[in-house]
């Protein structure tokens, strides 16, 4: 479903991805995790399409498209999801609001018909109980005054909601306690299936026992050092992320 | 320049689509203005004798003031000086005979052009069951469902028309709210106005219907200068709609009107504007100039008048609906969004004067700001000594689109009287390029982002409109906005 090959990009002037190479197929989780500043959020950012972040080099495929060419909401319509880790609030603007607008955006593009406000909230209710949704938070203004936990648990809600074929969690699990983590990784479950992949993005192995990972790759200093099985996740629990130095370096001279 | 900026502003450019311009013949004054232009204007309206003497007594006024301090200076607007002497103040379409007793009369060109801005004066607008007066350049065109309203008592006609049938309740009323002295635009006005609407709505009378007036300057280098005058006698009520449109010009067009209201006893009156004249090219060059004076008196007990305004258009906005809260118990209420947008200045605002017992007043302004659009907002509660228990609630929220505009508030509060209450809130906010994002991750277009989070925003205001109006404040707000995001 998505092939990323030497991958650079920069953001600031500054490179931050040096030659990322990853593939995801349909039905597979991917687990990225990397300390801080290795690029994790950047590559969750370049592939949904933000503007200030530079692509310098290489290329990207989504179901045989041209992903790099694509802009952001077309990405979106085309079934690219991207959990914020820091999702921002839209004042008077409510989270149904709001996602019936980006649900019918969707559906336009893949022309089916829009859905009025009686289907619509028909099928929000459904999605509502995957992560135990409250009517009265999602009528409130998108994000404003929610808690770190609500926020996340409104991100995979809109997730639920807008049905993506890939969705990229972007370190979902920052700032959760155990409780709100159980109800977000369980959301995320649910919405597991043979026709999409997912991209979660985490810098504690925690997250991953709840949500088992096909796959771990690590990310070092904009490249990805190590690929494995979940086991690989555990490994950097114990051993944090230095040992994986002298095979980044290695990494390095290779492509050099 | 970022792609988002670029997709924008290669969207189809809206222009204003209103800028026609309607090639008919017109009967004018000379350019400039003198005594002799005044007497013209009164013969002209066929005026009963007070009302000639009331246009002197305003002109002389007007000649003290102008020889003495001028303009007044101290909004936040910038202008060039208006040459008082370069403007036409009597345009009127020529008709066939001395006026239309049936929309059958009107000079089918003038209906054209009602029709081209989506005000039909004939059965569609019937069927929708709002009665609509239009004045054209200085005179009011038509008046449609005259008959029906007259069954209940109710006057509504062009301001002449009530200067000529009903010259006790003209004389009785106008100037009460604001008299011939108040300022220097409601002075020229009083002495150059030409035409505008009259209401009157009898005792115990709800009017069935909402009241319309549109109003559209044509003729080049000619300024509008309308008077209304609504009164809503004891226990009445009636909604009355304001719409305004200009053609695209690059000079400037002067715009001096003055509305007053008066309601008397458990009366009601709920005026609501959409202000949608041409603001001036992207360069701000051209636009009207917007100097109004709106005033509503609650003479009465109980008594309520609420303003609602959506302002986009003009190149400056300069008006303060304001309330006279004399009754006992009565309301004054003012929601409001004003936009200004590429090179538009808008300095607007509100005067809430509390002299009865318990009486209210709500102010709800929005001010959004785009381009190097300069947005002000000037509001004034007064509390005299007398107004017991009095209370207000202030609010206004500035939205800003990019980094090049200004929003700018002016909040006076005069309290004379402990017993008062009075809250103000304010904010400031901008919509940023990562709240755009998110909408754009989530399919999205940025302009129907924008359009979201600015209706958002207008929310409180939008809602106080009657609903026909607020769809069409919604998309107004919309168009005004195409190119700003940044």
């Amino acid at each position: 479903m998505l092939e990323i090959r030497n991958l650079h990009a920069s953001v600031g002037g500054k490179e931050i991805l040096r030659g990322i190479d990853l593939t995801v197929n349909a039905g597979e989780v991917h687990a990225v995790m990397g300390p801080n500043g290795s690029g994790k959020s950047t590559l969750a950012h370049v592939l949904a399409g933000r503007e200030s972040y530079e692509v310098t080099a290489g290329e990207v495929t989504y179901e045989g498209k041209d992903l790099l060419k694509m802009p952001p909401e077309d990405r979106a319509r085309e079934g690219i999801f991207l959990a914020f880790q820091y999702p921002v609030e839209i004042p008077g603007v409510s989270t149904t609001y709001f996602l019936k607008a980006g649900v019918n955006a969707i559906r336009k593009h893949r022309g089916l018909e829009e859905l009025d406000a009686i289907d619509f909230l028909a099928m929000v209710k459904e999605k509502m109980k995957l992560v135990e949704m409250e009517q009265a938070l999602i009528n409130r203004p998108l994000n404003e005054g929610f808690s770190g936990g609500e926020k996340k648990r409104n991100e995979i809600f809109q997730m639920g909601v807008l049905d993506p074929k890939l969705a990229i969690l972007d370190e979902t699990d920052s700032g959760l306690d155990i409780d709100a983590l159980k109800i977000v990784a369980n959301g995320v479950n649910a919405f597991r299936s043979p026709a999409r992949a997912m991209l979660v993005i985490t810098h504690y192995q925690r997250l991953l026992n709840y949500i088992i990972p096909d796959y771990v790759h690590v990310i070092f200093d904009g490249r990805i050092v190590k690929s494995g099985g979940k086991a690989l996740a555990l490994e950097l629990e114990e051993k944090g992320y230095d040992w994986l130095k002298p095979e980044a370096d290695l990494a390095q001279q290779t492509v050099a | 320049m970022s792609t988002s900026q670029k997709t924008i502003e290669t969207l189809a450019n809206q222009e204003y689509k209103y800028g026609f311009v309607t090639d008919i013949e017109a009967d004018s004054a000379p350019r400039g203005l003198n005594e002799d232009i005044v007497r013209l204007i009164s013969a002209k309206k066929n005026e009963p004798g007070f009302m000639l003497e009331w246009r002197l007594k305003a002109y002389r006024h007007w000649v003290k003031m102008e020889k003495s301090e001028g303009e007044p200076k101290w909004a936040n607007v910038k202008y060039p000086p208006i040459d008082y002497q370069d403007i036409i103040y009597y345009s009127a379409p020529k008709q066939k005979t001395d006026g239309p007793k049936s929309l059958d009369e009107v000079d089918p060109k003038l209906l054209e052009t009602f029709e081209k801005l989506g005000i039909s004066l004939s059965e569609q607008k019937r069927l929708s069951g709002i009665a609509v007066d239009a004045v054209f350049d200085s005179v009011s065109v038509a008046t449609t469902f005259k008959e029906k309203l007259s069954e209940l008592g109710i006057i509504f006609c062009a301001f002449s028309e009530a200067v000529e049938n009903h010259p006790e309740l003209v004389q009785k009323y106008l100037g009460s709210v604001v008299p011939y002295t108040d300022n220097f635009f409601a002075t020229l006005n009083s002495a150059v106005f030409t035409d505008g609407s009259f209401c009157y709505i009898p005792k115990g009378v709800r009017c069935p219907m909402e009241l319309s007036t549109y109003f559209r300057i044509n003729q080049a280098d000619t300024g509008q200068f309308e008077r209304t005058l609504i009164i809503a006698d004891e226990g009445s009520y009636v909604s009355y709609l304001e719409g305004c449109t200009a053609p695209m010009r690059d000079t400037n067009q002067l715009h001096a009107a003055v509305v007053e209201l008066i309601a008397l006893d458990n009366a009601q009156i709920k005026y609501s504007t959409i202000q949608n004249w041409y603001p001036g090219d992207k360069e701000g060059k051209g636009g009207i100039y917007n100097f109004v004076t709106k005033r509503g008196k609650c003479v009465g007990k109980n008594s309520k008048i609420s303003w609602t305004q959506v302002e986009t258009g003009a190149a400056i906005t300069w008006k303060y609906p304001s309330c006279i809260l004399q009754g006992e118990n009565s309301i004054g209420e003012f929601y409001s969004v004003a936009l200004t947008n590429n090179y538009q200045q808008a300095d607007t605002g509100t005067k809430m004067i509390h002299l009865g017992k318990n009486t209210r007043s709500t102010i709800i302004s929005k001010g959004i700001s785009a381009g190097h659009g300069q947005n002000t907002y000037r509001g004034l509660v007064k509390i005299l000594k007398g107004a017991t228990g009095a209370r207000n609630y202030s609010q206004c929220d500035s939205l800003l689109l990019g980094d090049k505009c200004g929003a700018h508030t002016f909040p006076y509060l005069e309290v004379n009287n402990s017993t008062s209450q009075v809250e103000h809130e304010a904010s400031t906010s901008k919509i940023g390029e990562d709240q755009l994002f998110y909408c754009k991750q989530r399919g999205i277009s940025a302009e129907d982002a924008v359009n979201m989070i600015v209706n958002g925003f207008c929310k409180t205001v939008l809602r106080e409109l009657p609903m026909e109006f607020a769809v069409e404040a919604q998309k107004l707000l919309g168009l005004s906005l195409e190119g700003s995001v940044g």
